[in-house]
């Protein structure tokens, strides 16, 4: 039985005019479901391009990605969004959150995308919020809410359609460390109760103790999985 | 995603920033008013001349005698006068596809009522002239066939005659002097108004035409008219009837095959659906010179959609980073611009109107707004929106997602 995540051979080569920049140069890696893994190194080490095409963001030069079961790397764009809509939840260092709307219509956006219907949508945003204890914050726009709770709104959005992924790049990046312990908490807490896989990019080791597993990056190679 | 929600969004987008998408509209207000005005007015001017050629009467034909040559002299139609009274009469009741021909004998002569006098043109004819030009007689009676037998002294007065030389006073049975001879006012014609050459018809005095061959004008050969104007059954039997005429004429003058006609047959409609053409030209013209104007401001969409497609290149990455497929995003920028359209072209159809009705109130032009071009320009301003702005939410929706969410 294939592992829940699982990349062979992963390369991803970007063209800078006539230079070839290989980010990922052949990683092979594989994770069971319920894991909870931190992505360590440098920058430029291509993780942040690992984690793109992990999440269906970017497609590999070569090499194979299984997600699932699924094969993912051979997949049209609408597909790919598919699943980034279904299977993925993504909060990002800078939370991503669009200003001109409310807490509850950021987190109501992936329904958006997915044929939900107008009244099952508010009805599954506000228990989201509810799930990181902001669901009297909804109607707030993000300039109205403190990093910690616009990242909050943030995991929210990512856990809408019950995903089995969660990719967070430097989730905490944006925090002070009370924040980022709470943040890191949740994600705790949905790993271990929800039994959501977590894939999170980290330079921070005291933020990487959270996780189960530690993978390290360098020039485009794992170069320690422990 | 469901297009009501869509529309939300764009209208969401669009209100944030009020002052750019009010700028942007303008390009269209300005646009779909100027179409509409000016549609409004070149078929005003249309229906102005299909009133004329109402006015002059459908289906005429006009039959001039022809043009003499004396020395190599050539002196133009009208020059030899050949056409009877006879002619007139004859093509009435021989030619097929005519349904009334009347002889005409103008004359130019100073009418004279107690102590007003009035120059005038004096006309005599036959009773179907006025059943060729749809002309009914307001009050009196028109003259008779009996009249035109017997050249009686009996005269129709149109408007401006009565106005000029009777005011407020009744003329029916009044007598009028036309070059000192007595005429009985019998009737008061209706008000044609002006010919499509500007001519007041309403100036003018009919009289039988056998009065005014053998007791006004005179004739230089017995019977002479100076033209014969014809009816035709329908408008398809006008060239039909222009055949026979020609046919009945050379017969009556006696001309052998090969020799030129001695008069000529002419067709006042054509001539009129030339001038129709023409408005109709004009018409097509202003409309579009003014849809220039429509698509300088479809270009002003294009241009703002993609200055707003980089400036949210950040919220296109986020959409799809959630879900969004390159067709949710494409929609969204698409029914932005379409938003922004027809938003445009509704406020400019409600100025184009205003405007036309300030032309015609102020300028005293004719106008006429039609439905159609009202529905017209409402879709032209939607397909404005949707021709121009496809391009930037093409490129917004083939955007890769990477891209977007490492843009500043």
């Amino acid at each position: 039985m294939p592992s829940f995540i699982e990349v062979e051979n992963l390369v991803k080569i970007y063209r800078m005019g006539n230079v070839d920049f290989h980010a990922v140069r052949g990683v092979s890696l594989a994770i069971d479901e319920g894991e909870f893994v931190a992505v360590m190194g440098a920058s430029g080490s291509g993780k942040s391009t690992f984690m793109n095409i992990i999440g269906c963001l970017d497609k590999p030069t070569a090499g194979n990605y299984l997600l699932d079961g699924q094969e993912v790397a051979s997949l049209s764009k609408d597909k790919l969004a598919g699943i980034r809509n279904k299977k993925i939840g993504f909060v990002f260092q800078s939370f991503n959150l669009l200003q001109r709307m409310s807490a509850l219509q950021n987190v109501e956006l992936p329904l958006l995308y997915n044929g939900s219907p107008v009244k099952d949508r508010k009805i599954r945003a506000l228990a989201a919020l509810k799930s990181v204890g902001l669901e009297d914050r909804a109607y707030h726009r993000p300039s109205q809410l403190s990093g910690g709770q616009q990242q909050r709104v943030a995991i929210a959005r990512a856990l809408i359609n019950n995903p089995s992924l969660i990719l967070a790049d430097e989730p905490t990046g944006n925090l002070d460390s009370q924040t980022s312990i709470e943040i890191m908490t949740l994600f705790k807490r949905l790993n271990k109760e929800h039994g959501i896989t977590i894939v999170m990019v980290t330079h921070e080791p005291d933020i990487a103790a959270y996780a189960d597993r530690h993978v390290y990056f360098k020039d485009g190679k794992v170069v320690k999985d422990e | 995603m469901n297009t009501i929600a869509t529309v939300k969004i764009a209208v969401n987008a669009l209100s944030i920033n009020k002052m750019r998408s009010g700028l942007t509209m303008l390009g269209i207000i300005i646009g779909v008013a100027a179409v509409i005005a000016m549609i409004s007015v070149g078929s005003g001017a249309r229906e102005q001349v299909s009133k004329q050629i109402a006015s002059i009467g459908s289906n005429l034909l006009m039959i001039l005698p022809g043009a003499a040559t004396s020395g190599g002299l050539r002196m133009g139609f009208g020059s030899t006068p050949t056409l009877t009274f006879d002619d007139a009469k004859a093509i009435g009741t021989e030619a097929p596809d005519v349904a009334y021909a009347a002889p005409l004998l103008p004359g130019t002569a100073q009418v004279v009522y107690g102590n007003q006098n009035w120059s005038t043109v004096i006309t005599g004819t036959t009773p179907s002239f006025f059943d060729i030009r749809d002309w009914p007689v307001e009050s009196g009676v028109a003259f008779t066939q009996r009249d035109v037998d017997g050249a009686t002294k009996v005269a129709l007065i149109g408007k401006t005659v009565k106005e000029n030389l009777f005011g407020d006073e009744d003329p029916l049975g009044k007598i009028i002097r036309i070059k000192k001879i007595p005429f009985k006012v019998i009737g008061i014609l209706s008000r044609k108004g002006q010919s499509p050459l500007g001519q007041d018809q309403d100036d003018s005095i009919y009289i039988p035409v056998t009065t005014a061959q053998k007791k006004l004008f005179g004739t230089t050969f017995p019977g002479m008219v100076r033209m014969i104007t014809v009816k035709a059954n329908s408008s398809s039997a006008l060239k039909d009837a222009e055949k026979n005429i020609t046919a009945l004429l050379r017969q009556r003058h006696h001309i052998p095959a090969g020799r030129e006609d001695d008069f000529s047959v002419r067709n006042l409609t054509e001539i009129l659906a030339a001038t129709e053409q023409a408005a109709k030209i004009m018409s097509i013209l202003l409309g579009s010179i003014a849809s220039v104007s429509l698509i300088v401001g479809g270009i002003g969409i294009m241009n703002i959609m993609l200055v707003s497609v980089t400036e949210r290149t950040r919220e296109i990455g986020i959409r799809m980073a959630v879900g969004a497929r390159g067709w949710d995003i494409l929609m969204q920028f698409l029914i932005e611009a379409v938003v922004l359209a027809v938003i445009g072209g509704c406020i400019g159809i409600m100025l184009g109107i205003a405007g036309s009705w300030l032309i015609s109130h102020f300028a005293g032009w004719e106008i006429a707004i039609s439905p159609m071009t009202i529905l017209l320009s409402f879709g032209f301003s939607a397909a404005v929106g949707v021709f121009f702005g496809f391009y930037p939410a093409r490129k917004a929706s083939l955007l890769a997602p990477v891209e977007c969410l490492r843009y500043e």
